[in-house]
């Protein structure tokens, strides 16, 4: 994979200076994926599943495509795959229509200190509601789940597993695949948040055969405002709905309604019809581009400024050994948001702060830190860049005073 | 030179490194407001007491950045013995200062002129303003009270 190369895919790397690292919060958009919606908003600008004239036929059929094309990528079927605003979205029905319906008073929900705030807060929600137990997997030293830890927290009344399948702060992945089936022997089923992994690995929910899955369009070059939810079909066939309006329903009549099968029963109102067509646009340049050879590519950047750092005094990382391109850290006794504004001032793109993740920077026991996250339109220039930038802000605040 | 030698002033590093008026108190004279901004991490409380019309002290503390902290010492420092309604116009001004409106440059902000620099960063204004808009409120909360 040629970095240099394919910076000249991203308008935003054109004409000014920008070494982004910050894709773990929103990747760059690419032009095909502009161009793809903007297809849709000039040549077929109207609405899906309506309208019997030419170009509403063309738009149901590039949105019909556009969800088979994202089913495919998952290795899940059309109707596994439902629309939704984001993972965060896609999170919230799992807990929302799953959780209160199937979760009774003393069951416990497994989750981690890893987790999104999307990941946490609707199953705390589920937990207070129901009152079943909230049980958070111990994390080892470095902060990763384990098989081992996992195994101590699973009991007989465990009846749903939440875990990210990689951290968004710590970038470290879950052992998922050795964690799913313990979790089914027990009974529960396991919901996995995927915004992090969808981006740079081939997710394959029948191999991994998780119960629900959920990642986000922004974060692997698609457009914001949209997301995916997975469910095993039998799953979404027993749950119900969250929203009701039109589109989602079959029959209406005064007193009772009957709901379309799935995916459409989970999706009411005018879709996001050029976010899912732009979406199916960047799953087609991800996997030409290849997702392994991306995280490579990434750990192979990540690897060469983790280095680097580690040889500066006053300088602390949190994830060395993590498997992907994303670095925590922080300069020693600087706050993250004032050395944010030295990487600001020459153009380096990253994020200071909790992240969405508060319970991860709570036991990393830091007010909050620095997160600096390398994708596939990176280059070992950036690290470089990204690195003396490190040295001089570490340098800057020391003679100001800090 | 780097810009940020603007905005990292050795009265704002001062303030950062030796705070003043730091540390809350039990006191129920003292009216007591906190801000929170949860995406960085800033988190202020600003307590005050009020007497006469006259600002007789002003308390803070918290966790953020040192812009968000040191200011929260400056203003301390600059309100305390003030006039009410003169300490309204203090903080107005400065919140205009700050976010790059116009803004009365013959009022004495004293400590607090060294934070003009931060209108160049509009990330930070956040940060230069939490501590002074919890005690905009408490001014509020004073004047409402005694309306």
């Amino acid at each position: 994979m040629d970095a240099h190369k394919l910076k000249l895919d991203f308008p935003i790397l054109q004409n000014q200076p920008l070494i982004y690292l910050d894709t773990a919060a929103s990747s760059l958009t690419p032009q095909c994926v502009i161009d793809t919606m903007n297809e849709y908003y000039t040549e077929y600008p109207v609405n899906v599943h309506r309208g019997v004239y030419q170009i509403s036929y063309k738009a149901t059929e590039k949105y019909t495509q556009a969800r088979q094309t994202i089913a495919d990528f998952i290795n899940a079927t059309f109707e596994e795959t439902v629309f939704t605003r984001g993972a965060s979205s896609a999170l919230n029905l799992i807990a929302t229509s799953y959780g209160l319906s199937h979760v009774q008073k003393d069951d416990e929900i497994i989750v981690s200190e890893l987790e999104h705030h999307s990941h946490i807060l609707p199953w705390q929600q589920v937990a207070k509601k129901t009152g079943a137990k909230l049980i958070y997997v111990p994390l080892n030293k470095e902060g990763r789940i384990t098989v081992e830890n996992f195994k101590r927290v699973l009991t007989d009344r465990t009846k749903v597993v939440a875990l990210t399948y990689i951290s968004n702060v710590m970038g470290y992945e879950t052992p998922l695949q050795e964690i799913i089936p313990l979790a089914h022997q027990k009974g529960a089923i396991v919901s996995v948040d995927a915004a992090q992994a969808a981006p740079h690995k081939t997710i394959d929910v029948k191999k991994l055969n998780c119960d629900f899955l959920a990642f986000s369009g922004h974060k692997m070059f698609g457009p914001t405002g949209i997301g995916v939810l997975y469910g095993k079909q039998k799953l979404l066939d027993s749950i119900e709905p969250i929203e009701y309006g039109g589109d989602m329903n079959d029959n209406v009549e005064l007193f009772d309604a009957v709901w379309k099968d799935t995916p459409y029963k989970f999706e009411t109102g005018t879709p996001p019809i050029a976010e899912a067509i732009g979406l199916a646009e960047a799953v087609r340049y991800l996997q030409k581009l290849k997702p392994e050879a991306i995280l490579a590519h990434e750990q192979k950047l990540k690897e060469l400024a983790v280095k680097a750092l580690l040889k500066l005094d006053g300088v602390t990382v949190y994830n060395p050994t993590s498997e992907t391109g994303i670095i925590n850290f922080n300069l020693d006794d600087v706050h993250p948001h004032d050395a944010v504004s030295f990487f600001d001032e020459d153009h380096i793109a990253m994020r200071a702060g909790h992240h969405c993740a508060q319970l991860i920077i709570k036991w990393l026991k830091v007010p909050a830190t620095l997160r600096a996250s390398f994708y596939a339109y990176n280059t070992e220039e950036d690290v470089k860049t990204f690195t003396d930038a490190v040295k001089k802000a570490r340098d800057f605040f020391t003679s100001v005073g800090f | 030179m780097h810009q940020l030698e603007n905005l990292y002033r050795q009265i704002i590093m001062d303030h950062y490194k030796n705070p003043r008026h730091k540390g809350l108190t039990d006191d129920k004279n003292y009216f007591t407001h906190h801000i929170k901004n949860p995406s960085c991490g800033d988190d202020i409380t600003i307590q005050t007491r009020i007497e006469n019309q006259t600002i007789k002290d002003v308390r803070h503390d918290g966790s953020g950045c040192s812009i968000c902290c040191s200011s929260a010492s400056v203003l301390a420092s600059l309100m305390i013995g003030k006039d009410i309604d003169h300490a309204e116009k203090l903080t107005l001004n400065y919140l205009s200062m700050i976010m790059n409106r116009p803004f009365d440059e013959d009022l004495d902000l004293d400590d607090a002129m060294a934070y003009q620099g931060v209108k160049q960063f509009p990330a930070r204004i956040k940060c230069a303003t939490i501590a002074w808009k919890a005690f905009e409120n408490t001014i509020k909360e004073w004047s409402e009270s005694h309306e």
